[in-house]
């Protein structure tokens, strides 16, 4: 079984401070972490692979420090790690990212699943596995709970949902996206990490994947980031008391007072 | 305070500061409490692969040194002196073997130990041998293939929930501490059981037990080393593991200290935060100075022992004596800046001070660190 996982480096805070003049993330001192759900993308591809064989790719696009996320993930048990990096791809909304890492899994060639974690906790898209899956046309389910059972050409899963789960079967290869109930992400080895200091980290660019140049960096991106902004507090509501009678009436002037 | 640690050793350090952070921290309490063994802190550090650093590659191991076990240990101390000290343990019953054994007892042992898939535990104590280890009245008598077992062990750490055992037994009463040898058990072993579970003071999570040898049969080539090393086993063990215990006192005091100072900024008492008194300021920089200098010395011996010096004893001596006693007075100082609360379960603070109040007691006692020291200082003055 050959496994793709996709990882995102994010800032480890969940208070991101945005600069107002560019609209970008400030990224200066603040730590960077693995995207948490990707710590579930990881943990159960490695353990499909310690299960049924094969290995595990992991890549990201990012700045070159995210190949220091790239090297986490060895830690953790994937076997190659590839980093898409280039300043053509600066910019990229969650469609240009997932058509730039397609490409590269079409470089990367041979594969039967690919997971994901099901959104980046700076982000909050959880568009780019589907996104991935369109531009390979292969089929997806996002919010992947459990694997039930996974072999040559089949898959079933549920998908966790509002209230309970479906059930959903797939041949392979496909894209998933895994929410935090699938598993509990293990911690590197000593081994791991030694192994991941010292691990070979691909650098590709659009020198490798030659890509549409319509269809990457900001040019591919169809989203444009007008304003970033938190919204404003909402002011706690107002407590009629009293009497029915009264307090429907005074209920009544009040919304009248605010349409007019 | 920067101690120039290599990239190694940073790994080891960060790796064990997750899972003291992640995984042993939030169950602290809870073993504090039951006094059950913590088998599941116990599989994290295994499958992290921390049981091995000081075992040989060619056994499994990562043979990284006293250092690293000392830094493993530190961290894991910080959030339980007691999860910490059945991981240290486990590495006192283990260094016999790495010093002693021969290639068929390193082969035999050692992977499932480097691996984790067996603790291990050393066994010297008796009801009335402690610090004079030379009243030892367990005895091993020859029997054609075996020695033959008969006595009494107590306060084994690890005792019960460890798989492999080095037990020190007299196998010459007329030779004294010469006639003492150490020998490998196994859990299971026929006449080998196991007697009281004692109730301590605190390391709670940590198990002690008595060790009972009826007419124990020991195949002959579990004897490490040869009949009448049992103590020259016993001082080697010691001088490799008492940079632990030093390490696993650092952690506790490093762990009050930290708790300490962030309860302090918190603690509001006439308008504002107590970390603004002179009086806790005092207190705070006095702790974080001992505490540093504790770790400067532990780190310094274990440094010396993996460099292969060879006549630690008295560093060794030092750095346990002095270590845990910085971690007594630091944690009754961290206790001290918790007020009241400090006093009451419901605080994690109190359990600092019954966990570093091993430190000064075992593995020797701090008196008997004087007197290695004291006898090292007059034996170099004669050169």
């Amino acid at each position: 079984m050959n496994i793709i996982v996709c990882i995102k480096q994010v800032p480890e805070t969940t208070e991101v401070k945005i600069n107002p003049q560019t609209n970008t993330l400030i990224r200066e001192g603040v730590k960077s972490i693995i995207n948490p759900f990707d710590m579930y993308a990881i943990e159960e591809a490695v353990r499909i692979k310690e299960r049924l064989g094969g290995k595990v790719v992991v890549i990201t696009m990012g700045p070159p420090q995210a190949e220091a996320a790239l090297r986490e993930a060895i830690s953790l048990g994937c076997d190659e790690a590839i980093l898409i990096s280039d300043r053509a791809f600066a910019g990229s909304d969650t469609w240009a990212t997932s058509y730039t890492l397609s490409g590269a899994i079409k470089k990367i060639g041979q594969f039967d699943l690919i997971i994901c974690g099901k959104q980046a906790s700076d982000g909050d898209t959880a568009q780019v596995g589907p996104g991935i899956s369109a531009h390979l046309d292969i089929p997806q389910v996002t919010y992947v709970k459990k694997i039930e059972e996974i072999k040559d050409n089949f898959m079933r899963v549920e998908r966790m949902m509002e209230e309970g789960y479906e059930i959903i079967e797939t041949p392979l290869p496909c894209l998933i996206t895994v929410v935090k109930e699938i598993n509990e992400p293990r911690l590197p080895s000593l081994k791991g990490m030694m192994k991941a200091k010292s691990a070979k980290i691909s650098i590709w660019g659009q020198k490798e994947l030659n890509l549409s140049e319509q269809g990457i960096g900001l040019c591919g991106s169809p989203t444009q980031v007008v304003k970033i902004f938190t919204p404003p507090q909402r002011v706690g509501g107002q407590i009629l008391q009293g009497e029915v009678s009264e307090v429907v009436k005074k209920l009544v002037d009040l919304l009248k007072g605010e349409i007019s | 305070m920067d101690y120039l640690l290599s990239d190694e050793q940073k790994m080891v350090q960060e790796l064990a500061h997750k899972i003291a952070e992640e995984k042993v921290r939030p169950v602290a309490a809870k073993y504090d409490q039951s006094e059950e063994y913590p088998w599941e802190i116990i599989k994290v550090i295994a499958d992290a692969g921390l049981f091995g650093l000081f075992i040989p590659p060619e056994y499994g191991g990562m043979s990284v040194g006293v250092l690293n076990l000392c830094i493993a240990t530190e961290e894991l101390s910080r959030a339980c002196g007691g999860i910490a000290v059945c991981y240290a343990a486990s590495a006192l019953g283990t260094f016999p073997i790495v010093l002693f054994g021969n290639e068929e007892q390193k082969k035999k042992y050692l992977p499932d130990l480097a691996a984790g898939k067996k603790v291990a535990a050393f066994a010297i104590t008796e009801p009335e041998a402690g610090s004079d280890a030379s009243a030892i009245k367990t005895t091993a008598k020859k029997e054609g293939n075996y020695y033959v077992l008969n006595g009494l062990k107590h306060f084994i750490t690890n005792g019960g929930d460890a798989e492999i055992y080095v037990v020190i037994a007299m196998t010459d009463k007329s030779k004294g501490a010469r006639g003492a040898s150490a020998f490998i058990l196994e859990k299971g072993m026929p006449g080998f059981i196991f007697g009281k579970k004692e109730e301590k003071f605190g390391i709670r999570a940590s198990s002690t037990r008595e060790l009972v040898f009826t007419d124990c049969k020991v195949p002959a080539e579990n004897l490490l080393s040869k009949e009448g090393m049992g103590f020259i086993v016993t001082m080697k063990t010691f001088d490799m593991s008492r940079p632990g215990v030093a390490a696993q006192a650092v952690g506790i005091a490093q762990g009050a200290l930290e708790l300490a100072v962030k309860y302090a900024k918190e603690r509001q008492q006439f308008g504002k935060s107590i970390s603004t008194f002179q009086g806790i300021q005092w207190m705070l920089a006095d702790m974080a100075t001992q505490v540093e200098a504790a770790r400067a010395l532990v780190y310094a011996t274990a440094r010396m022992v993996d460099a292969g010096i060879k006549d630690v004893s008295k560093e060794s001596a030092m750095t346990k004596m002095f270590a845990s006693d910085v971690a007594m007075k630091v944690t009754v100082d961290a206790l001290q800046i918790f007020g009241g609360y400090g006093y009451m379960r419901d605080y994690p603070i109190e359990k600092y001070v019954r966990d570093a109040k091993i430190t000064q007691i075992y593995e020797g006692t701090n008196q008997v660190q004087r007197n290695i020291i004291a006898l090292q200082l007059i034996k170099e003055m004669a050169r």
